[in-house]
């Protein structure tokens, strides 16, 4: 393509995602985006305007070199593209699908003030992709051996990430997993239908090949303790998620039927019980029956998008705000309301009621209308009085946030914490007050992105980095 | 992948094993279990750690095959494989100089209780422990109880051995007799636990029991463990599995552990059908082979 006037580029309109149709894939487990072809990601491409002191790149938690990336796709150099991703997000085929770009890079893009915003996350997910089916995942060079150990604990994004940049330094890298399986929320959680387990995999085989070991079926704090592992490693990263459901404390919450997201979630798909019997995990069976989910954000989402794959006859999510303080993705939101899925908005549980056999029958809702805007900035649901209402459901799923797993903190007792037992670190090396142990990801944070784990994944290992060429400075 | 060390039944449908955990041997505490999965298509359930060895890197487990999953551990010999194992998991026991203790087990409760019987015995308490059975062939660890308490009680629902009647008749007799119990610990299916419970409640005797609902992970990731305790909802697999008898919510428990019983039966069918099948099968290539005789 001969080289195009800003006007000319402004002028192309956004390429649209070839994904499944909605029909068919709210019955499938089937990724639901199919991602852009060379084609509509070259044009795609050529929508940016190169800006001189790119805006997108502020909106990244890792700052991605977005413009310089794209400008490779948009000149069909797709490897070098891919490559320039990995200067800054090791997973990016994850994040392309799943960042909320339009709170991150695509809302600062300058395109997107008069038209939509360059499509950054699928010509991220594009590359990453490309990359991977056509020449494997590149594996980089890694390091002379420094002779010094670390253990990671947790296999997520953040454990993941730290592992990629200490493996290639030079150092003996093990995740320590407590699952089966590696991969965090991005194999129990999310869903296939938007993160092919199949990316994950080639992503832990890549590290695996950078000489990454990994010890599955492993809790730290139960099978041993960080105390322990520092008898023989050299630093401790702990990067273990968020993994500790919320319910709502209403009563009713026991019966048969109420699930908490992850629960929900792990049974289908780290467990596989949508393929039951073939697989062995069992999962009540939703046929023609009415599903509700509590809860406003990607969570929720997956996990009604589930139930309707499950072949619920009606999957609602019941949410006690508007749609405008949804934190869920908009794509997701979107692809949610495509497939069917009802929404009842302001809306809040008051009981869940169940039959003599102790089976959820039904829920009681309080309805809400928005107030003032609380610390969040966020407006308050306030309820109406006198105005609540029952509604007929057999499964209701809880998916109102996670808390933080006390098994590591209740075996590190010298581990400061705050008092939602997140792990308290400095934010700019990942450094907990105990002596050789980083953290960082959800356990820090509390629930939020795929991004910032992995973000400050790679942050702990620059400071392990740091740390370990002068381990008498702490 | 852990390996199977030893594998024997010990009574009909009860299958011991010793089995290669280095990890879980080192660390493991009376009242622990573990998560298990037979294979890459299995669901994690969990099993009490019965006894372990540091030394050589094993623990043991006692299995009762109830359903698909315990049935299909159930025919896996020494030498075979299991694909996943992660523990300790829970909170161990809670062991002091009670003075005298009653260990209750039913089926394959006793199993569970053993390693805790043990402890109480350790920490200097006069040990009881009541074995129950349907009947004789179902009355199990009795020797290694007799090494380690001051006195055991068979019992059997039909009277095949032992003190005829439910362990909670025997318990009562034990009172009755103008025994000093001050701490007793129930396991076994939940009416025994209920039941036992509510044998104590009057005489204010500190009644333990371990609970059994369905897990997943065992971490506290999931919350599909959780029982109702004083009130408050717990989840198992991290504050328990034992819980002051007095405080459970049995009938939770109950109706909670039957969530799966449609999807359990065909399970169990499938897994009959297949095993079935495979006899089959091998029936077809003897019978093929032995026809390769004939012709040759
Ligand atoms: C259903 C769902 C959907 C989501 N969707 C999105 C999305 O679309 N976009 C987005 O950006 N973010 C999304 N998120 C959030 C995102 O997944 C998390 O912020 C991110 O995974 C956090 O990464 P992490 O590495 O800190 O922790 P995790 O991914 O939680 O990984 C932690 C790992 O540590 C393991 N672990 C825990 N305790 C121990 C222990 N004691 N010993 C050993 N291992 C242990 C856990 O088993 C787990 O594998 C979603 C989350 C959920 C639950
Ligand atoms: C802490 C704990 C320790 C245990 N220790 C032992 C032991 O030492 N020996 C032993 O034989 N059994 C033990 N159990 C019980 C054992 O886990 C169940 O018998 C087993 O999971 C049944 O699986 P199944 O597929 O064979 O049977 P199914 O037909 O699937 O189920 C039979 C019944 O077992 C229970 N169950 C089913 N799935 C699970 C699951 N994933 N987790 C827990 N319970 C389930 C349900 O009540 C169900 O109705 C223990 C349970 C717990 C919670
Ligand atoms: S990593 Fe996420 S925020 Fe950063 S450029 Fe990619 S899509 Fe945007
Ligand atoms: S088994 Fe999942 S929280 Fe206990």
């Amino acid at each position: 393509m001969p080289e195009l006037t800003n006007k000319e580029r402004m002028a192309i309109p956004r390429q649209p995602m070839p994904e499944q149709d909605p029909e068919a894939r709210s019955r499938n487990f089937e990724e639901v985006n199919l991602g852009l072809t060379e084609e509509l990601a070259r044009m795609e491409a050529e929508r940016c305007i190169r800006c001189p002191k790119p805006l997108c790149i502020a909106g990244c938690p890792v700052e991605v070199k977005i413009p310089e990336f794209i400008e490779l796709i948009a000149v069909g150099d797709f490897a070098g593209a891919a490559a320039k991703l990995k200067e800054d997000n090791s997973l990016p085929a994850i994040c392309g699908r799943v960042c909320p770009q339009e709170e991150q890079c695509e809302i600062k893009c300058v395109v997107g003030k008069k038209n939509e915003p360059v499509a950054i996350g699928r010509l991220e997910r594009f590359a990453a992709d490309w990359e991977r089916v056509n020449l494997g995942i590149q594996a980089p060079k890694v390091a002379e051996s420094t002779g010094k150990k670390i253990a990671i604990v947790g296999g997520g994004p953040a454990g993941l990430s730290c592992a990629g940049d200490l493996v290639q330094w030079g150092y003996d890298v093990t995740v320590f997993e407590a699952l089966h399986e590696i991969g965090g929320v991005l194999v129990y959680g999310i869903p296939e239908f938007r993160l092919p387990k199949s990316i994950v995999k080639a992503e832990v085989e890549g590290l695996e090949k950078l000489g990454v070991k990994f010890q599955t079926n492993y809790v730290v704090g139960m099978t041993e303790t960080v105390d322990e592992m520092l008898e023989h490693f050299d630093a401790v990263f702990l990067g273990v998620g968020a993994g500790l459901p919320y319910f709502m404390n209403i009563p009713g919450e026991h019966l048969i039927g109420v699930y908490s997201a992850n629960e929900f979630l792990t049974r289908v798909n780290l467990m596989k019980a949508y393929d039951f019997p073939n697989y062995d995990t069992p999962m009540i069976d939703v046929h023609g029956k009415n599903v509700a989910v509590i809860g406003g954000g990607n969570t929720a989402m997956d996990a009604v998008r589930t139930a309707l794959r499950l072949g619920a006859s009606r999957a609602v999510i019941v949410y006690r705000r508007s749609e405008a303080e949804m934190p869920a993705r908009i794509e997701e939101i979107h692809h949610a309301k495509e497939e069917g899925v009802e929404f009842m908005l302001l809306h809040s549980p008051l009981e869940l009621k169940g039959d003599e056999n102790g089976w959820l029958t039904s829920m009681v809702l309080q309805k809400m209308e928005l107030g003032e805007p609380d610390d969040s900035g966020r407006r308050r649901p306030v309820p109406i009085e006198g105005a609540v209402e029952e509604m007929p459901v057999s499964v209701v799923v809880v998916a109102i946030g996670n808390g933080s797993n006390p098994i590591i903190h209740r075996t590190t007792p010298d581990l400061a914490v705050n008092k939602w037992g997140n792990i308290v670190v400095d934010g700019d090396t990942m450094k907990t007050n105990k002596k050789g142990v980083f953290a960082g990801g959800d356990i820090v944070t509390g629930g939020a992105t795929v991004i910032l784990a992995m973000g400050a994944g790679r942050t702990a290992a620059k400071a392990i980095h740091e740390y370990l060429q002068n381990p008498e400075t702490w | 992948m852990n390996k199977i060390i030893e594998a024997n039944f010990q009574a009909p449908d009860v299958k011991f094993f010793r089995i290669e955990a280095p990890h879980v041997a080192r660390k493991r505490k009376a009242g622990q279990f573990i998560i298990l999965r037979v294979d890459e298509f299995g669901e994690r359930i969990p099993l009490t750690i019965a006894d372990s060895d540091a030394e050589n890197g094993t623990i043991s487990i006692i299995v009762q095959g109830i359903g698909k999953t315990t049935k299909k551990l159930n025919t896996l010999e020494a030498g075979d494989y299991v694909r996943d194992l992660v523990g300790p998991l829970g909170t161990p026991s809670h062991v002091e100089n009670f003075g005298t203790a009653v260990s209750i087990g039913g089926g394959v409760g006793t199993a569970i209780a053993y390693p805790t019987a043990v402890a109480l015995k350790e920490a200097g308490n006069r040990v009881i422990s009541i074995i129950g059975g349907r009947s004789k062939e179902y009355v199990i660890l009795e020797n290694e109880m007799k090494q380690i308490c001051d006195e055991v009680y068979p019992t059997t629902d039909d009277g095949s051995y032992g003190y005829h009647g439910f362990v909670t008749g025997k318990l009562q007799e034990l009172i009755d007799e103008g025994k000093k119990i001050d701490f007793v610990l129930a396991i076994g299916p939940i009416p025994m636990m209920k039941a036992v419970a509510e044998v104590t409640r009057p005489y204010g005797i500190k009644t333990v029991v371990s609970l059994n609902p369905i897990m997943v992970d065992g971490t506290g990731m999931c919350g599909g463990c959780r029982a109702i305790v004083d009130g408050e909802p717990v989840f198992v697999c991290v504050e328990g599995p034992e819980f002051d008898a007095h405080k459970v919510d049995f009938d939770v428990l109950t109706s909670r552990n039957r969530t799966y019983i449609l999807q359990e039966k065909k399970a169990l069918e499938s897994f009959h059908e297949c095993k079935l099948e495979k006899k089959i099968d091998e029936a077809v290539v003897e019978q093929k082979s032995a026809e390769e005789v004939t012709h040759a």
